[in-house]
């Protein structure tokens, strides 16, 4: 195990950073470039430079120096980063997530944090809590079930468009500005975790204008899918995901498959995947499909014998 | 000899012209068709929540719908491919009617998916970004390719009848410009014929397999996916030889309503219903056979998730339906039209109608039930998540499809003859050679 790693996850977070400062690096030499071009003729003219100067990296390679004044911000340019970066992912990486399912007590928080994040509808759910019997004999048990983010994903196959694609650093994310709202993939899923737009999204009126972050989905589109992202947006912050961090009870582990090592969104204790699977016999949800998840669950030891009535038709919210 | 032509062609001309019941018709259909765009337009504006389908079960009408337009379009590959190159005489007269049917249902096919897509304005992007292990993409090319080659199909044997009522028909002018332009200069030379025979026959080959790979592929939709009730290895000739039966039942009607509304009755004759009962009663058979396949098989071995849908056709909710469609979609054709009385123009039309709504719901229940039994629980959703109702709008919009469909056929069959004027000659001509 990589002892760095573990003890100081600032230097985790050090790498993610250089990197954005390199994304943000390159799309600001490209509007530079354009800005310079431009800035030039126009301080021919008027030889005053108003702010700072900046050194930037134009597009043919060559450094210039250009007023800070004269740069600007093209939304354009922001939002083709966004889809770049969202579809390259974090190299390196390979996101898993551990559901203890001795830990859930239907808190429902981390439906709670996931729905406010993404601006979902109270129905839609990227992650839902599922009240579970697997025989007449066995108790009941509670478990939350997110998108399994599988490494053989059948919805990633049928898509016709390409809108939804696997990341290799794990997640697999859905475009919503490519989506042609067949819903092959909802057909295609075994874990029901896709979730579709039927209407327009909660959030409509207050997200016009927004910038569409394809790792957050947001916002939201009428007559597209929409899924669980194992919160892309928050691993590219070194954060850990809305629905792991909102848990009150400890029942999510998530992590990194080359680093070995998975953390505990509530006590943020760190601890090795694979010892953790292993000691705790750690199971996937229908591995047999060969969807390859990368949601692994512990099995729910300690369970609550008694559920509330009423369950099938109970609507949240 | 002459006299025999010249009422063949009167006989099947007759036919070409706007009458005031036919624009009253088309005038319904139309006025009925705007009503139902209208729900459309609903749709668009509001999203397609304006239908019952949900995230659980997210294809219903629609995609039955569209499986079952597929489905019916197969006939003509059927009648007009298999028996024509097999050289059976008998099916001459019903070749054009078979093709129209099969254009007007593939032509409209493609619409009725569109009208399930979530955004439709983003068509293109099938195109521009398709990616070619979806089998959507399979069968948008398919789908395309068989409308070209039906409209084809349709289209070449139509040519000497063009030429033909260049002189036939008096009035009105444009319908005589519209024939002289589409008769591309046909003046029924040997070296003519020849050309159009072998092209026909190329396309009449190259139909088979396309034919096949339309129903086939939109049969993997559904059994590229891993659930319960799809997850099959048969669906594709399942889908096949479902499709026959489905088309023979749109062919009967459209030859009864021929026959008696245009006068037809010496051309499309009581043995020709006679022959197509013998023909239902054979496809119904194959599809018998593989509806046998189909849920014996699971049945037998009863595993747990297949047990669950199984027992929701046969007991469960769709209990109901499921019997329906397999009664009067197979049953009950196969049985009856054992009868040679019932194989007459009449009962003929009646199975036909019965037969025609069954192979619907036989559509709807293969896409609809296996959606309402996932494998992971329904919960914490609203009520209306768990089972599919379809809604006013949907059904207006399905709706809409088949009034299209019907515009299509009455619209071809009313501008050019129904029953190929030229073949018919040709056929009266061997007769007085023998």
């Amino acid at each position: 195990m990589e002892e760095k790693d573990d003890k100081n996850p600032d230097n985790k977070k050090q790498s993610r950073r250089k990197f954005i400062q390199n994304v943000g690096l390159i799309a600001g030499g490209a509007v530079a470039g354009g800005a310079a071009i431009y800035a030039g003729l126009d301080l021919e003219k008027r030889k005053l430079p108003f702010g700072e100067r900046l050194k930037l990296l134009a597009a043919d390679g060559k450094l210039v120096e250009v007023d800070t004044a004269y740069i600007e911000q093209s939304p354009k340019l922001v939002e083709a980063v966004l889809q770049l970066e969202g579809r390259e992912g974090l190299p390196g990486h390979k996101w898993v997530m551990i559901i203890d399912l001795s830990k859930c007590r239907n808190a429902r928080k981390c439906i709670d944090a996931c729905q406010a994040a993404h601006h979902l509808r109270p129905e839609q759910y990227h992650i839902n809590t599922l009240q579970m019997k697997d025989s007449p004999l066995t108790a009941s048990y509670h478990m939350p079930k997110p998108c399994q983010h599988c490494d053989n994903p059948p919805c990633v196959s049928v898509c016709p468009v390409d809108a939804t694609f696997k990341r290799p650093d794990g997640p697999v994310l859905i475009d919503n500005e490519r989506c042609i709202g067949c819903r092959f993939c909802i057909a295609a899923c075994p874990y029901s975790a896709r979730v579709f737009n039927w209407f327009d999204p909660k959030d409509a009126e207050q997200d016009k204008g927004v910038l569409y972050n394809v790792e957050l989905n947001v916002p939201q589109k009428k007559g597209t899918i929409t899924k669980c992202l194992f919160s892309s947006d928050r691993l590219r912050e070194g954060k850990l995901p809305y629905c792991v961090s909102a848990c009150p009870n400890g029942v999510y582990w998530f992590g990194d498959e080359m680093e070995d090592a998975v953390t505990n969104g509530t006590t943020k204790e760190t601890t090795s995947l694979s010892e953790l699977l292993k000691i705790n016999a750690g199971y996937q949800l229908m591995p047999e499909l060969g969807t390859k998840p990368r949601v692994y669950y512990l099995p729910p030891k300690n369970r609550i014998f008694q559920f509330e009535e009423g369950l099938k038709d109970e609507h949240k919210g | 000899m002459e006299d025999n032509f010249h009422k063949i062609e009167s006989d099947l001309f007759r036919t070409v012209r706007l009458n005031r019941a036919h624009i009253l018709w088309m005038g319904l259909l139309s006025v009925a068709l705007a009503v139902c765009l209208y729900a459309y337009s609903l749709q668009l504006r509001t999203g397609l929540g304006v239908a019952g389908i949900r995230d659980y079960v997210s294809w219903g009408m629609y995609i039955s719908n569209f499986v079952f337009f597929v489905a019916s379009s197969l006939i003509g590959m059927l009648l007009s491919a298999v028996l024509g190159l097999l050289g059976i005489k008998w099916i001459r007269p019903l070749t054009r009617i078979a093709e129209i049917i099969a254009l007007a249902f593939a032509a409209v096919a493609g619409l009725v998916i569109i009208s399930d897509m979530g955004r439709p304005e983003r068509l293109a992007y099938v195109f521009i970004y398709g990616r070619f292990q979806s089998p959507i993409l399979w069968d948008v090319t398919v789908v395309t390719v068989y409308v070209l080659i039906s409209a084809l199909l349709l289209y070449l044997p139509l040519i000497p009848d063009l030429a033909m009522g260049t002189r036939v028909i008096e009035k009105p002018k444009w319908l005589r410009k519209v024939y002289s332009i589409l008769s591309v200069n046909w003046k029924g030379t040997p070296e003519q014929f020849r050309i159009m025979h072998s092209s026909i026959r190329v396309l009449l080959v190259l139909i088979i397999p396309v034919a096949m790979a339309i129903h086939t592929v939109t049969s993997w939709l559904f059994a590229v996916t891993p659930r319960p009730g799809w997850n099959s290895t048969i669906f594709g000739p399942y889908f096949v030889s479902g499709a026959f039966v489905a088309g023979i039942a749109s062919v009967v009607i459209a030859m009864y309503f021929f026959r008696k509304n245009y006068r037809l009755e010496k051309y499309i004759t009581p043995d020709h219903f006679d022959k197509m009962g013998k023909l239902l009663v054979l496809v119904s058979l194959v599809y018998l056979y593989f509806n046998i396949n189909e849920f014996i098989v699971p049945g037998y071995k009863l595993e747990r998730s297949e047990s669950i849908h199984l027992s929701e056709l046969f007991t469960g909710r769709f209990a109901g339906l499921f019997w329906f469609a397999q009664f009067f979609g197979l049953i009950i054709p196969i049985v009856l039209l054992l009868f040679k009385k019932m194989r007459r123009p009449l009962p003929m039309l009646t199975i036909a109608i019965l037969l025609f709504f069954a192979s619907w719901i036989k559509r709807f229940i293969i896409v609809v039930p296996t959606q309402e039994n996932p494998f992971l629980p329904m919960q914490h959703v609203p009520s209306n998540f768990l089972v599919y109702k379809p809604t006013l709008i949907e059904t207006a919009i399905t709706l809409a499809s088949f009034i299209l469909v019907l515009l299509i056929i009455t619209g071809l069959s009313k501008l050019f003859p129904v029953i190929p004027v030229w073949e018919m000659k040709e056929e009266a001509e061997e007769n007085q050679l023998k």
